[in-house]
């Protein structure tokens, strides 16, 4: 078996375009991980089941893990590093610290872009709708209450 | 003022080793406790700051490694805040006294009139110093003294405020926190192949794996079998391919998964009494009721797979970056298992996901060494797939229960004799003289497989952790069977045995309130003389309105109660479920005391996460295998609860600012259970004595 041939993937990664020159059948998770060094995004399972490495595509939340590079071509792609930074902070990067939304924090990087397609799509959801829109992440600390009361936080602070 | 040094300072007593003062404005302080996302960093950086009348911002936590670190054991069993803040409080406040004398000389004035203000040293007139200006690192060389007055409770500021974590900005701003980030140079990928059957021996390994681009060396140590690659993409094919060209033989068969609780109680076991109590006077026992309750095996279900980095310094000299939960316990087995002196092996832990006990951490790491011993000099990092962590990790160990009860003619317990059968809670590395680690019993001079053992009871024991009851009852035999085979291998999972112990004493003192027609509170409070215990009881049953629910179709409340270990934090919970379509716990109040709060919002974040974390073990958790593996390797073979399952908790933390504190991490689980069992009682009559409570018992229970 020998790795396949090299292509180049043109997107457009946290608002600046990037061309990727590798086998394009490799995982999304494994070109951000490895080749662009941006370790935000985890790993939990490999088959998207778990959502630890969410990322935002058009708009959709989507496992980077079984997403393969070829996919991404032409496509808008954020990451946890494309969606805020210290200065300034997303809504719900500054809720989830307000709420202290988290315990271990392994899978609040997965859930913010779960959340952050949410708000993009409804900026005010109910609480059943956080919910559900976050049924594809586990949490194994049993933060959730604590995740969607930041979620709801961020979208009332949001709201106009 | 205390007589004696805490107990990990006094096996830690050098300063230095606790604290450094920089001149650059900050206090580096080291404990020998682990982050494992419970918090205890900023917890324990709480305590400095108070003691050393700094502000938080000026603390730095030093990560834990065996080349500097205090030797503080393992991370576990909720003693964290109790043994290494104790130590860290006693610490800073000795170099404190320190500082303060040491500006007393310079500042010509007795050290009494000096005070401190986030760094600055303030005394009469316009005299100043400060930490910064001092800061020399021979002034800690010295160790510790009895005899140091640490601040009383009011005169601590940071201590009982809900400091923000200082790890989650990184956490939520996507910055590199975990092992899994870590980037070395010269970095390459590992991946270990995991057998076909636990015990299983590798045979035949026939492939040209090595000839695979980016491959640096294919590893084969009796049945221990991996790669190292460049990449971990290249990693990852190689070991598709060398799992392809592996062959196995033999293996340890597994219990049937159907007959658990008879495999448990008829295997080969060790019998001990854990506890004795009889009664001055004979009594007189009108009937005996008889019942039995059983738990599967749990896993931990870490969100991150197990991961490491090894590098090897030298023929001899290994380093290894872990997220384990006691560096010097994983040095230990490093050096028992390669047969070196501890003192060639540096461990230093990086954060990992959540592990709730005692997952693949320890194991992914001896692996890490095992590989990188074929790159020499290189950083070999190795990551389990989600499939080993499922099926590889050590489990939490089945129970089954079996407890009678003596009643009186007038129904009152008289009479209590509980039987636990259940494998060792605990095979946790660094204990023992053999090591636990899994890849020990893999290599070509392989270890006997470690069976796991119980810790003794006044450490909290393990399959026997709260089997005696804390109720008054006036006469008890507790036995505990622990397997002397571990087919499926087991280690400390979250409470160890209480979470089954507390379960089934729970549902069984319902049970008897509720065939006498007593309101199961007052029951309960009718037979503890303990008055945090009954205080927690009161708390939670009156937050929740206990007292005016009403009873309607398809919906029911329940409550459960335990101090954990017997000796540690005390917490009630009450249990709001309903039963229409499915069974969905609504509603979880718990009530909790922990003594001394160090950090309220710490303490609400963990006791709801355990009682969220519990409901997941009681209504969905069960380990699967079939007679050669474990079957649950995937998410969708192991579910756990998900967002929209989730219940409401609330959480009441009773003041006890005077109280030793005590660990906040574990209280939560056994009360939930038991108030979930308790709660579909209440809703439809029928006991599911066996977990987890799942529909299709629900339905047998109904008959």
């Amino acid at each position: 078996m020998n790795a396949r041939a090299s292509e180049a993937t043109t997107f457009t990664l946290n608002g600046v375009e990037r061309t990727i020159t590798a086998d394009a059948a490799r995982s999304l998770l494994s070109v951000l991980r490895d080749e662009l060094g941006l370790t935000g995004t985890r790993f939990g399972c490999g088959v998207n089941q778990c959502g630890a490495c969410n990322v935002i595509i058009d708009g959709q939340a989507v496992a980077a893990c079984d997403t393969p590079l070829w996919a991404t071509a032409g496509k808008r792609i954020t990451t946890i590093e494309g969606l805020g930074t210290p200065e300034h902070p997303h809504p719900l990067q500054r809720a989830f610290l307000d709420e202290q939304a988290m315990q271990c924090g392994y899978c609040i990087a997965g859930i913010l872009m779960s959340a952050a397609a949410l708000l993009t799509r409804d900026p005010n959801p109910s609480e059943t709708q956080v919910r559900t829109a976050l049924d594809r992440n586990l949490c194994r600390c049993g933060a959730h209450n604590r995740i969607v009361r930041a979620v709801l936080r961020a979208a009332k602070e949001e709201a106009p | 003022m205390t007589a004696e040094l805490p107990i990990n300072l006094a096996a830690n007593p050098r300063l230095s080793r606790w604290l450094r003062f920089d001149a650059g404005g900050f206090v580096a302080v080291s404990p020998g406790k682990i982050e494992i996302g419970q918090g205890i960093a900023t917890a324990l950086a709480q305590i400095a700051a108070d003691e050393l009348d700094l502000d938080i911002g000026r603390i730095r936590m030093v990560p834990v490694t065996t080349a500097a670190s205090p030797n503080e054991g393992t991370t576990s069993g909720s003693l964290s805040v109790e043994q290494s803040g104790s130590a860290v409080r006693h610490a800073a406040a000795e170099a404190r006294a320190i500082y303060l004398n040491c500006a007393a000389q310079r500042l010509g004035v007795a050290s009494d009139r000096l005070k401190v203000e986030d760094g600055t040293i303030i005394g009469p007139g316009n005299l100043r110093t400060s930490y910064w200006e001092l800061a020399d690192a021979t002034l800690l060389e010295r160790d510790a003294t009895p005899g140091v007055t640490a601040k009383v409770p009011a005169a601590r500021r940071l201590a009982g405020t809900a400091a923000a974590r200082l790890d989650f900005p990184d956490k939520v701003f996507g910055r590199p926190r975990f092992v899994h980030d870590l980037t070395l140079p010269g970095l390459v990928h590992g991946r270990v192949l995991k057998p076909a059957a636990p015990g299983a021996r590798l045979t035949g390994l026939a492939a040209d794996v090595g000839k695979l681009e980016g491959v640096i060396a294919v590893v084969r140590d009796g049945s221990f079998a991996g790669v190292i690659a460049e990449t971990e993409a290249a990693a990852e094919a190689a070991l598709t391919t060398l799992r392809k060209a592996a062959t196995w033989s033999g293996g340890e068969a597994l219990p049937e998964e159907a007959n658990l609780a008879q495999w448990l109680r008829t295997a080969p076991a060790e019998t001990t009494t854990v506890d004795r109590r009889t009664a001055a006077v004979p009594p007189r026992v009108a009937r005996t009721l008889r019942r039995q309750y059983s738990r599967p095996f749990i896993a931990h279900g870490s969100m991150a797979p197990s991961c490491a980095i090894a590098q090897w310094t030298g023929s001899d000299r290994v380093r290894v970056w872990s997220h384990c939960q006691g560096v010097y316990n994983l040095r230990a087995d490093v050096a028992l298992a390669l047969k070196l002196p501890v003192e060639n092996i540096v461990v230093s832990h990086v954060e990992g996901a959540g592990c709730y006990g005692h997952n693949g951490a320890d194991d992914v790491a001896f692996d890490a060494v095992l590989l990188a011993r074929s790159a020499p000099g290189r950083p070999v990092r190795v990551q389990w797939s989600r499939e080993d962590e499922l099926a590889w990790a050590p489990m939490g160990a089945a129970m089954a229960i079996e407890i009678e009860a003596d009643l009186d003619p007038d129904g009152e317990i008289v009479g209590w004799r509980s039987d636990v059968w259940s494998n060792g809670h605990v095979s946790r590395p660094g204990r023992s003289r053999t090591p636990t680690v899994l890849a020990a019993s893999q290599m070509a001079e392989p270890f006997e497989r470690f069976i796991a053992f119980n810790p003794p009871l006044a450490n909290g024991g393990g399959a026997e952790r709260n089997q005696v009851p804390l109720y008054d009852l006036p006469a008890w035999t507790i036995t505990c069977h622990r397997l002397l085979t571990m087919p499926i291998r087991t280690s400390a999972l979250r409470t160890l045995g209480a979470f089954a112990n507390v379960f089934a004493i729970e549902s069984l003192m319902d049970e008897l309130a509720n065939e006498r027609g007593e309101d199961p509170l007052a029951f309960r409070l009718r037979h503890l003389s303990d008055a945090r215990a009954r205080a927690v009881l009161e708390a939670a049953a009156a937050r929740a309105g206990w007292s005016s629910w009403r009873a309607r179709d398809g919906a029911g409340h329940g409550i459960g109660f335990a101090r954990y270990k017997n000796f540690g934090a005390y917490c009630a919970v009450v249990a709001e479920v309903e039963t229409t379509a499915e069974l969905r716990v609504r509603r979880l109040v718990a009530a909790v005391d922990v003594g001394e709060v160090i950090n309220p919002d710490g303490i609400a974040n963990q006791i709801e996460g355990g009682a969220i974390q519990a409901t997941s073990w009681t209504l969905l958790e069960a380990v699967r295998f079939d007679k050669t593996r474990i079957t649950s390797d995937s998410w969708e073979g192991y579910p756990i609860l998900r967002f929209s399952d989730v219940p409401a908790v609330e959480v009441e933390i009773l003041a006890r600012p005077q109280e030793r504190p005590l660990g906040a991490g574990e209280a939560a689980h056994s009360p939930t259970a038991a108030a979930i069992g308790n709660a579909v009682f209440n809703a439809l009559g029928v006991r599911v004595r066996d977990l987890p409570i799942t529909r299709e018992r629900i339905i047998a229970a109904m008959g």
